[in-house]
């Protein structure tokens, strides 16, 4: 499992728009770079992050080799509801890593 | 400019060895490689073939980059955010990294705000164009040059 920092606050108000930032430990290996051998690494890069709100789509982005190792993403939503923030990272060679934080809005 | 050095000299030999290293290097194929063009159709494929409009757009990245390992880059967009009048999605391209493409988002009225941020890698100093599309199907555009004195280890 991939070492995940993120930053969701915890609590709230309804309507108000929060910031949440993550990172995930991974190399994104991009696919040019030879290694000490010589020959070229193959590529091992996450492709898509999502993030679902109480089950519902609010932020994906797609990512190619030009994103730096241990991907780190910020974005915004709407608090409007208290529910469970989860996001998930899916990559090449069959990575998938969810880690889900709890929201409350009042 | 005559070399102080006779033909005959010992030197001349690791030289002309160096010489022709040098030579090989340069025929070796050259690895791929986003170009100007590379970053137009990339972003034509963005923009479903519209042509972005300049201006609404900012993208926050240092113009002077020591390490292109890690370059810290922020995109934004003015826009309420509402059902009517959001952004749906936001897209940074790049000139001269092996792939024009950097990374895309996709945003809703549920967003707040239009605003991302990254760290990207950057193969040497060049230009930027982030790119979002918004609701009404128009698209905006803005670019930044950047100089990176440490380029990303993409060509190892």
């Amino acid at each position: 499992m991939a070492q995940v920092l993120l930053r969701v606050p915890s609590l709230a108000r309804r309507g108000e728009v929060i910031e949440i930032r993550t990172l995930i430990q991974h190399p994104m290996e991009t696919g040019f770079r030879p290694g000490a051998d010589g020959t070229v690494q193959p590529r091992d890069i996450i492709r898509r992050f999502t993030c679902l709100y109480d089950n519902r789509p609010v932020f994906e982005a797609a990512l190619h080799p030009a994103v730096a190792a241990n991907p780190y993403l910020t974005f915004t939503i709407r608090a409007d509801q208290s529910g469970v923030l989860a996001f998930t990272w899916e990559g090449d060679n069959g990575f998938r890593q969810t880690e889900t934080r709890a929201i409350t809005v009042t | 400019m005559s070399s102080p050095i006779s033909p005959r000299s010992p030197i001349e030999l690791p030289r002309r060895a160096a010489l022709g290293g040098l030579l090989a290097v340069a025929l070796l194929p050259a690895p791929a490689r986003a170009t100007p063009d590379g970053m137009a159709a990339a972003i034509a494929r963005f923009t479903g073939g519209a042509t972005p409009e300049p201006g609404g757009i900012t993208l926050d990245i240092p113009p002077l980059v020591e390490n292109g390992n890690a370059v810290p880059v922020t995109l934004a967009v003015e826009s309420p955010m509402t059902e009517a009048d959001h952004v749906r999605a936001i897209a940074l391209f790049n000139e001269r990294n092996p792939l024009p493409q950097v990374l895309e988002a996709r945003l809703g009225p549920w967003s707040g705000a239009a605003r991302i941020g990254a760290r990207i890698r950057l193969a040497t100093s060049q230009r930027l164009v982030a790119v979002a599309a918004l609701s009404n199907g128009r698209f905006v555009m803005t670019e930044q040059q950047v100089v990176v004195t440490l380029a990303a280890c993409i060509e190892g």
